[in-house]
Order: structure tokens, then C-alpha cells, then sequence
């Protein structure tokens, strides 16, 4: 299982042909405390880059965009009810939604742990 | 427990007279007689008292097809006297601009005078229905069409839309004029609208709402927009570009002119913002600069209270290319008497609220405007911004201004530089004010710069104000800077509440009172 | 000037600190070509005694609905305002109190709105309302605007009684669009709109009592309109019937929106008046405006934020519900302060005067010989056909003092079937003389 990060700090973590997104602790750190996340639906058809989510804080709104193309398997519903899991656990409880990924190679361009701490430094 | 000065139970431990719910519902520290903890209106009424004195008729079902009420209205009633003292007491927990400065950037917190409050409560104004017959009120209409001369001609243009109900109606109204005007000239297509990053959110929420697509343009490293920009931004799909002027940065946006020729000659038009009006009325004509649409907040620039949050009112001066598509109704000055033309026929666009706009703001408005004069408003606009000007000067160099050098317009901005590793941020040094007897300056906008804080002072605050205001400021910085960081992250302490846990509000949205919760969160 | 408080001098120092040499030096940034070079051609200013008189004559020309007998509604209505209610929304710390977004010197006005919500959502019977829009007409079309957002379907139908003018508001808010279906005027409460309910159907919009006065059956609209996975969205312009009339929360409704007017606020020639929106509380973050929440402060005492804020112009910019901003809080205030020195037993007692005046007023209209009253149901306000045009009728007796109901050719020009219509409303001010001086009018313009 390998994790790779985007630009704007969402975070996939691969495995296969799938992967779960969220968002990283930097960003949950960014954003402070989550108040709502509106997920994307079951099924929804995504591109690398579309707007999957939504996640707000008190004084912010922010678009997750999908770190890859594919499909959505699995959202997160824990967050409907108990959206500071982003906040405590970003990148376990906290999760947003499961990918079944088109092309894993595209996950190629995105950064590894190395870059992204070096992103974020 | 404590009881206050009239003897009604204000801390824990004890229900309130007549509350429909238990012990401890409210407030878990006492309030003073100067700062009360006051109950809900639904704790302290109930449903069998009342303040108004009505007979009581007797009615048949007669009419009423079978669809009298039957579910509870639940309604919490007060005496007079209870009522009095609730919203005296709630009252007392607001700051005002009668209390005090509103440094307020980009909201123009200035003096109320009171004879607008007087003008708009004659029976003449207050008391006359929107559909009476237009034949006995022409009082209502020359009043109005008054109004509409002051706009226009401070503003050099050719029509105005009174009806507007706030700043953003009249937005929304400003780019349906321009919509309707396009549409009329076969450009429908024209589907973008130009918005600097500096811009109000009402700007690209405005243009989102009517359909159109928002195109960023950047600020420059002087806090302006460059005509360049502009251009490189400009193409056949641009409908509009949206820009305040005097910006949200405080500065006059110098090249204007090549601006509005740029769009112009791109066949698109210019929305001006124009809610930094008071900084330049009766000193600059926006008509002079090639503005075709521009809303002004009578509620900024022509001092109709703020009222905690409204109402407002927002004419829309237009050009006179855009002039044919204003929305009905207006009035008409024709050979005879004025009209209200109610109906829209060729080119006019439709209603865009149920009637003739904001009456009572019309009133106050011009009121405001016959007191100052065309003399006293372009001194009430030199002062806004020496005013500005001031404060700048005074909490320059040890506040960090992002745009430099120059003179500002009517609001001063600056960074959070100053603070940079005392642990303080914007918000905690302008939650400290509050301790300090000011409100806050308004924070984090624009979002262009980092940690802003933008300060308008306005033309009504005198230099003594101002400069307890500075002296204020200035050792607050000092403070920060000598590592007394608490007493900024802990503020404010002296006011009626502590710092409110807005995470709790949002995270589980509790927007009324309800019978059932009666324990207090505070003791969960 | 009165409102400028530097002299000459203070304005040299002033200068002098700032290092500039003159206050024109201060406009550097503006096009020279872009300032005036004189002053604006304007009166100068004035004494405070002149400009009240200059007002006070334009004010004298109208004839104030309490001048004489008066029985317009049609959307606005002409209450009594306790005394009270005017002085308390003139103090100070509600008049010039900016928009509360610093919680912690603004639990006034925070407590108020949510004192407020809390009343709306009683009266309407739904969960959530929200702290106040402009207006019912603007209120309609965001409610439209919500449903189409909530549903994702595009259709709307708007039922033939709904107010004229708050259908060409919709239009205009909708940009004419084909897939805005609104049913003809229906002066004598007909008109089938579940007809027009399909799969596509966003929500239908309904108006009880409605423009004519008939009161709308909800209930039936409700059904027929969850069935096909739309929204009801009700209308109510007199606020005050609600104190004898079933909650349309109770009857289905997802979305309430009202004139909150009759309650605190004169008429003001059309506003400020104050919009009332509520909903059911799974759609609150589609809703437009603001809303007050209760919270805790750092020391665990209750207090109130405006709260969900990520919805709005200032956080979502293009991607917000509404591009509103401004609401109407001192309308809200008055309406709330009203509200509670009525409360339950006052607002009934009230809603049934209206009703009792209202009754009083039809059986006197149905005796004028040539006036036929097209009300079964009513709460206050009634639609009579004359044997004759109504635009003329009502001029001829507001020059005589009286001032009738609303010609409905006023609101609906095109339609012959309006021309001799007229809307009269009767509230508690509505006296037996009044209907007398009416009714004699009346006859003698008919004859």
C-alpha cells in the first residue's frame, strides 16, 4: 500500500485498483476545526481534478478534488455525524470516500512522502 | 447565584418568573446590572400573557373552509412592562456607533442623525400603502424622483433603479440590466464575468447567481488592477467586469479610465461596486470614469441605520446605454405630473421585488443629503479620508500598510507583519480592542492580504477619537510585541461574553429554543 | 456642517501629521481629469428646522392611509404598532448597531434573532427559520431558487393566486425561464395546479390566503406533490392570519416564506418590510440568509453566533446560496418585539378581530346592489366583481377620502376578466363606519 499526495493536499492511499481519499493533517491543521463535509455519491463517476467533496470549517469552505480518475465505492457517512474526525484522524477514521481507479498509472504525477513533506515544509 | 439590581434572578440555580423550563436553563456565570445575563424571551413569556390589550371577537367557521389552526402556536407572551425590560436589557449588550467607533473597513459606520428617523416616521411617508391609488400620493413620487436627481447627479448618469432592497440586490439588479441590455444587442452569449481577487464576496456570488462564469483578475503588487490585466483577461465571451472603486484595498483604482475604455471596447460592460462611495461623493463622478452600472448602500453612504444587519437599500445608477432595461416600477417625469409606470413594457426589466423599493430608506437617505448639501458631502468625503489618512499616519511604521507609500482613500489597510512570532494573530489582536472599548476592525479582508485588518474610520469621528483610537492600537502592538500574548488569545474578558465556540454552533446547528433540551450545555 | 466635527484648524494639523500638504493632495491617486473641479450642482446645506420642513411638505401631499376609511391590503396591511415597539427599535443599541458578526458585542441583536427564528418556526409550524430576508416577494423567489438546488429538477409551477407582483419577481429572478409554469389569475379560487405536477417538478408555490383572499387547500398539494418527489413551497403575505389559520408545517409545507410586515411595520409605501423563511431542518444548508445559532463562550455561559456562515456570499463567493448580504434586522427586531408583547393569546385574540372585521366587511359588501363577492373562505381580504370597471370606482372614491380596495387591473392590465375586480382587506383598525362610509361610496359610484 502506497500513499501519494496532491498539490492541494488531498492524500490517496493505494491499493491495487483502489484508493481512499482524505485530506492530509497539514490541511486539516490549515483549516481548523471541520464542521460539515459533504460527500460525493456511490457511484459517481470522477476525473482526475473534479470537485469530489466539500469539507467547511467555521470561516472556510473547501473543495477536495480527486486525487484520480474513477469511480466512488464507499463514502465516508461517520463524517455526517462526527465531521471532526478530519481534525483527530485525518488519515485513518477520518477518510472522505473509496475510488476504484481508472488508471493507476496515473497516479504517477502526484507527490510520495518525501516530495510532499518537502511541499509542505 | 446573584440577583441583579430590579431583583430578577440572572445566574444559575433559579427559574425565571413564568419560564416554561426548569432550573439552571440559561447562563452558568452571573451578569451584572450593566452587562445582564437576560433569559430567552420564551423563558422569562408564556402563552396567556400578553402586552396588547384586544377584544375578543366571536367568529363563526363560516369562511374559513375548515383550515382553523389546531397544531399549538406556542408563542411566548410579555406585559408591557416585561417587554420594556427584555429588549432594554437585551439591548444593553450591543455595541452601537452611538456607543462608540466602528473602525469598520468597507461598512461606513458613521453618525445616524436623528432627523432622518423623525422625516421617515411622518404619516406622510410611514403611513401610505404601496398600491394605493398613485393619484393621492405624489408627494411619494417627487420624493423619490429627488432622491433619483441627488444619485444621479453625484454620480453623472442618466437613470437610476431605486428599488434595490440592499447592496447585493442592487448587484444582482446593476448585471440584469446588463444582461437584459446584451441580450437586446445579440450578445447573449457573452457568458463571463470579470472580478478582481480583491473584490467583495458579494461580487463573484452576484455573477455566479445570474449564470455567469467568474474570471479572477489579480491585483498588482500596489494593491490596484492594471489595465493590462484587464485586457489580457477580456475576450468575446466577457459580459462585464465587476470592480469597487474606490477598492477594498482603500486605494482609488488609478487607471480606471483605461479601463472602462478597455471593456468598452471589448463590448462589455463596466459594474462598479459602489460600496466605498463615501470616499469620493461629490468629489469624483463615477459617470466621469466610464462606469455603465453602479450600486450605491444608502445604508453606507447616506447614513440609513445599520439596525444591526439591515434593512438597507440599494439604487443602481445606470448609463444611458443601459438605462432602457431598469426594472419597474419607477417614476417617470414627463410633460404632466410624475408617473409610477408599473408595468414593463419594451425593453424594461420585470420586478425584482413586490414593490416600490425601500421607501423608509429613501426618506432617510434624502434627508441625510439635504442636511449636508452638495458642499457638505464632498466635505464629509475629504474628511472620510483624511480621517483614513490619520490613522494611517499615526500607527505607521509600527503597523505594516502592504500597499505603502501613498495616501490612502477613506479606509486604511494593513497586514499582520507586526505580529509575526508574538503567538497573536488578527483576531486576537482585534478581540483585545473590544477590552479596549472599540468594536473590531474588520479582519482578514481583503483576502488578498495576509492577516489584513482594514480600518474606515468615516468622517463623523473627531481627531480626539482618533487619536485615543491610535494610542489604543499602538499599545496594543506594543504588547503583542513585548510577549503579553494573553492578553490577546484570552480577549476580550470585559465584554458580555468570552469568546463564543462558533465550532459547537456550526457542528450542531441549534437555531431555536426548544422545550424538551432544558439542561444547559455548559453542564453536560 | 452639524455632522462634521473638525474645524478648519484641526484639519490643517491633521494634515500636517499625515505630512500632506493640502486635502486635495490626498486625492493624488484619482485621473485629474476624473475630479471636479467645482462643486456639484447641488443645493448647499441646510438647518436641520428647513429640511424637516421641506419633508414635511412633500409628506403632506399624501393621503395617509389613517386620514380616512382605508381597506387596501394586497400584500401589505395596515396594522396598530404598539407604541412600544417604535421606541425600543429607535434606541440606540439597536438602530446603529452594525451586523453582528463579533458575537461578543452583539449578544443583542444575537439573542434577538434567535428569539426571533424561534417565533418564525412556531407561527409556520416548521423547524428552522431563518433571521429575516428582505421581503415575501424576494423571500419566494430564493424559496424557488432553494427548491430548485434541493431537488435538482427545474420545473415551477406557480399557482394563479399567487400575489402578481411576487410572480413577476420569480420571473425576473428566473430570467424568464420556459420552464416557469404560472397558472392564471384565479379570482374565484379555481384553477387545478396539481395538474401541472410531473416527474421533473421542482416544487409548486402556493398562496393561502391567496392574492383574492381564498383560503388554499395545502394538504391535497402536498401529497401530490411528494408523490413525484417535489417540494410545496407556501406563501403567506398576511403574516397575521396564522394566528387563526392552520400551520402550513402541519399541512406538508417544506418551505415557508411570508410577508412579515402586518407584525411591527408600517407600510412605508412597499418597505422596508422584513422577508420570513423557514424550512424543515434536513434543508437548512440550502437555505439563503443567515442564521443564529446558541453556543457556549470560553466560560461554558450561553451565548449566540450567527452560525453554517460557509453557506453564505462572504466565505462561498460563487459557490454560495444567495448572493445576500444585508437582511432586514431592525424590521425583524420590531416584528419580534410585536411578536412578543402579543404573544400566543394576543395574536389570536388578533387574528380573530381581523377575521370578525373582515366578515363584517363582506356582508355589508354582498348587500351593495351591483357588488358580487367571490369569497367562500377568507381570513381578511376579499375579491368583489362590480357591474362596472374597478380602476375608475376606486378613484372616484379616494377622492372623496375613502380609499377602497385595489383595482386588480392595477396588478393585471391585459386581463378583461380583471378589469372589474377589486381586493379589499379589513383589519382590526377597520371600524363600522369605516364599512358604512364604504358602502355608501360604493353605491353611489355604482348607480
Amino acid at each position: 500500500m502506497t500513499t501519494k499526495y496532491t498539490e492541494d493536499h488531498e492524500y490517496i492511499r493505494v491499493d491495487g485498483a483502489h484508493g481512499i481519499v482524505g485530506i492530509t493533517n497539514y490541511a486539516q491543521d490549515q483549516l481548523g476545526d471541520i464542521v460539515f463535509v459533504e460527500l460525493p455519491s456511490i457511484g459517481q463517476k470522477l476525473k482526475k481534478g473534479d470537485e469530489a467533496a466539500v469539507v467547511e470549517s467555521v470561516k472556510a469552505a473547501s473543495e477536495i478534488y480527486s486525487p484520480a480518475s474513477g469511480t466512488v465505492t464507499e463514502v465516508n457517512m461517520a463524517l455526517a455525524a462526527e465531521p471532526g474526525l478530519i481534525n483527530t484522524s485525518p488519515d485513518a477514521d477520518g477518510w472522505i470516500f473509496k475510488l476504484k481507479l481508472d488508471r493507476a498509472a496515473e497516479l504517477d504525477a502526484l507527490m510520495d512522502d518525501a516530495a510532499y513533506a518537502k511541499h509542505t515544509a | 447565584m446573584s440577583m441583579n439590581t430590579q431583583g430578577r434572578p440572572t445566574g444559575i440555580g433559579i427559574a425565571p418568573a413564568g419560564a416554561s423550563t426548569p432550573a439552571g436553563a440559561f447562563a452558568s456565570t452571573s451578569g451584572s446590572s450593566l452587562l445582564p445575563n437576560e433569559p430567552l424571551l420564551f423563558e422569562i413569556g408564556d402563552t396567556e400573557h400578553s402586552g396588547v390589550d384586544l377584544p375578543d371577537a366571536s367568529i363563526g367557521d363560516e369562511f374559513l373552509g375548515g383550515f382553523k389552526r389546531t397544531t399549538p402556536l406556542d408563542l411566548a407572551g410579555l406585559t408591557e412592562p416585561e417587554a420594556l425590560r427584555h429588549y432594554v436589557r437585551l439591548s444593553r449588550l450591543n455595541y452601537s456607533i452611538d456607543s462608540g467607533m466602528y473602525p469598520l473597513g468597507s461598512c461606513t459606520m458613521k453618525h445616524n442623525p436623528r432627523l432622518n428617523e423623525k422625516t421617515a416616521r411622518l404619516p406622510g411617508f410611514a403611513d401610505i400603502h404601496p398600491l394605493q391609488p398613485v393619484s393621492t400620493v405624489p408627494g411619494a413620487l417627487e420624493l423619490m424622483n429627488e432622491l433619483a436627481h441627488w444619485l444621479m447627479t453625484l454620480t453623472n448618469t442618466s437613470a437610476v433603479a431605486l428599488t434595490p432592497k440592499a447592496g447585493a440586490h442592487g448587484e444582482m439588479c446593476g448585471m440584469m440590466t446588463i444582461r437584459a441590455a446584451q441580450a437586446a444587442r445579440g450578445q447573449g452569449r457573452r457568458n463571463v464575468v470579470l472580478v478582481p481577487d480583491s473584490a467583495h464576496g458579494t461580487n463573484p456570488a452576484t455573477a455566479a447567481f445570474l449564470g455567469y462564469s467568474v474570471r479572477s483578475v489579480p491585483a498588482n503588487a500596489q494593491g490596484t488592477v492594471d489595465v493590462a490585466a484587464v485586457k489580457a483577461a477580456l475576450g468575446p465571451d466577457v459580459a462585464a467586469i465587476m470592480l469597487t472603486n474606490p477598492n477594498t484595498c482603500g486605494l482609488f483604482e488609478p487607471q480606471i479610465i483605461e479601463i472602462a475604455a478597455a471593456v468598452h471596447e471589448a463590448g462589455a460592460f463596466f459594474y462598479c461596486d459602489g460600496a466605498n462611495f463615501n470616499a469620493i461623493m461629490g468629489v469624483v463622478r463615477p459617470g466621469d470614469l466610464g462606469i455603465d452600472a453602479m450600486h450605491i448602500n444608502l445604508h453606507k453612504t447616506f447614513s440609513t441605520p445599520h439596525g444591526g444587519g439591515g434593512p438597507g437599500a440599494g439604487p443602481v445608477v445606470l448609463s444611458e446605454a443601459l438605462a432602457p432595461f431598469a426594472p419597474v416600477p419607477f417614476v417617470r417625469k414627463g410633460d404632466g405630473p410624475l408617473a409610477l409606470v408599473e408595468h414593463s413594457s419594451d425593453t424594461h426589466l420585470g420586478r425584482i421585488t413586490a414593490f416600490n423599493g425601500q421607501m423608509g430608506m429613501y426618506v432617510r437617505a434624502l434627508t441625510y443629503m439635504l442636511s449636508h448639501g452638495g458642499d457638505g458631502l464632498a466635505q464629509a468625503a475629504k474628511d472620510a479620508v483624511l480621517n483614513a489618512n490619520y490613522v494611517k499616519a499615526r500607527l505607521t511604521p509600527t503597523f505594516s500598510a502592504p500597499f505603502g507609500e501613498g495616501p490612502c482613500m477613506h479606509e486604511a489597510l494593513f497586514d499582520d507583519h507586526f505580529l509575526e512570532g508574538t503567538g497573536v494573530s488578527t483576531l486576537d489582536f482585534a478581540k483585545a480592542l473590544i477590552d479596549e472599548g472599540f468594536h473590531p476592525m474588520t479582519m482578514y479582508f481583503p483576502l488578498v492580504v495576509h492577516g489584513a485588518m482594514l480600518i474606515e474610520p468615516t468622517e463623523s469621528e473627531p481627531r480626539q477619537t482618533l487619536d485615543h483610537f491610535c494610542d489604543v492600537m499602538l499599545d496594543l502592538a506594543a504588547d503583542a510585541r513585548a510577549g503579553n500574548a494573553g492578553r490577546f488569545t484570552g480577549a476580550p474578558t470585559r465584554a458580555a461574553r468570552r469568546r463564543l465556540d462558533e465550532t459547537r454552533a456550526a457542528r450542531s446547528p441549534k437555531l431555536k429554543w426548544e422545550r424538551a433540551e432544558s439542561l444547559p450545555r455548559a453542564a453536560e | 456642517m452639524r455632522y462634521l466635527p473638525h474645524s478648519d484648524a484641526e484639519r490643517a494639523d491633521m494634515l500636517a501629521v499625515i505630512g500632506a500638504t493640502s486635502a486635495e493632495a490626498l486625492f493624488a491617486s484619482v485621473p485629474r481629469s476624473a475630479m471636479l473641479s467645482k462643486s456639484v450642482d447641488l443645493p448647499a446645506h441646510s438647518p436641520e428646522f428647513l429640511v424637516e420642513a421641506h419633508m414635511r411638505a412633500l409628506a403632506n401631499k399624501n393621503h395617509a392611509a389613517a386620514d380616512g376609511p382605508f381597506f387596501v391590503g394586497a400584500g401589505a396591511y395596515r396594522h396598530h404598532v404598539p407604541a412600544t415597539v417604535d421606541h425600543l427599535i429607535q434606541r440606540s443599541e439597536w438602530l446603529t448597531a452594525y451586523t453582528p458578526y463579533q458575537p461578543e458585542v452583539a449578544q443583542g441583536t444575537l439573542q434577538m434573532l434567535f428569539e426571533f427564528q424561534t417565533q418564525v418556526a412556531h407561527l409556520t409550524g416548521m423547524e428552522v427559520a431563518n433571521a429575516s430576508m428582505y421581503d415575501g416577494s424576494t423571500a419566494t423567489a430564493e424559496a424557488v431558487l432553494m427548491a430548485r438546488r434541493l431537488t435538482r429538477k427545474d420545473k415551477m409551477v406557480l399557482s394563479g393566486g399567487l400575489h402578481p407582483h411576487y410572480r413577476d419577481v420569480v420571473r425576473t429572478y428566473l430570467d424568464n425561464s420556459p420552464n416557469l409554469i404560472c397558472q392564471p389569475a384565479s379570482p374565484e379560487g379555481q384553477g387545478d395546479i396539481l395538474s401541472h405536477i410531473d416527474d421533473d417538478t421542482a416544487a409548486i408555490v402556493i398562496q393561502t390566503p391567496d392574492f383574492f383572499g381564498h383560503l388554499r387547500d395545502l394538504e391535497r398539494a402536498a401529497e401530490a406533490i411528494h408523490a413525484r418527489g417535489g417540494l410545496l413551497i407556501v406563501v403567506v403575505t398576511e403574516i397575521v392570519s396564522l394566528g387563526l389559520l392552520e400551520a402550513p408545517g402541519a399541512l406538508g409545507a417544506d418551505i415557508v416564506v411570508c410577508e412579515g410586515q402586518s407584525i411591527g411595520n408600517a407600510l412605508n409605501f412597499g418597505g422596508p418590510y422584513v422577508g420570513l423563511m423557514a424550512t424543515k431542518k434536513e434543508f437548512i444548508r440550502q437555505m439563503p440568509g443567515r442564521l443564529c445559532g446558541e453556543t457556549v463562550d470560553a466560560e461554558g455561559t450561553r451565548g449566540f453566533v450567527l452560525t453554517l456562515s460557509t453557506r453564505e456570499q462572504h466565505i462561498r463567493r460563487e459557490k454560495a446560496t444567495s448572493n445576500i448580504c444585508t437582511n432586514s434586522g431592525l424590521c425583524a427586531l420590531a416584528f419580534s418585539i410585536h411578536m412578543g408583547l402579543l404573544g400566543e393569546a394576543g395574536l389570536t385574540r388578533l387574528a380573530r378581530l381581523n377575521h370578525a372585521r373582515a366578515v363584517a366587511l363582506a356582508k355589508a359588501l354582498r348587500a351593495v346592489p351591483g357588488v358580487e363577492l367571490l369569497n367562500k373562505t377568507f381570513f381578511n381580504e376579499m375579491t368583489i366583481r362590480l357591474n362596472s370597471l374597478a380602476a375608475p370606482v376606486v378613484e372616484v372614491l379616494a377622492r372623496n377620502g375613502i380609499l377602497a380596495g385595489v383595482p386588480v387591473s392595477r396588478l393585471i392590465p391585459d386581463d378583461p376578466a380583471a378589469a372589474n375586480l377589486m381586493v379589499l382587506a379589513a383589519t382590526e383598525l377597520t371600524t363600522d363606519a369605516d364599512i358604512a362610509a364604504l358602502v355608501s361610496g360604493l353605491t353611489g359610484a355604482l348607480k
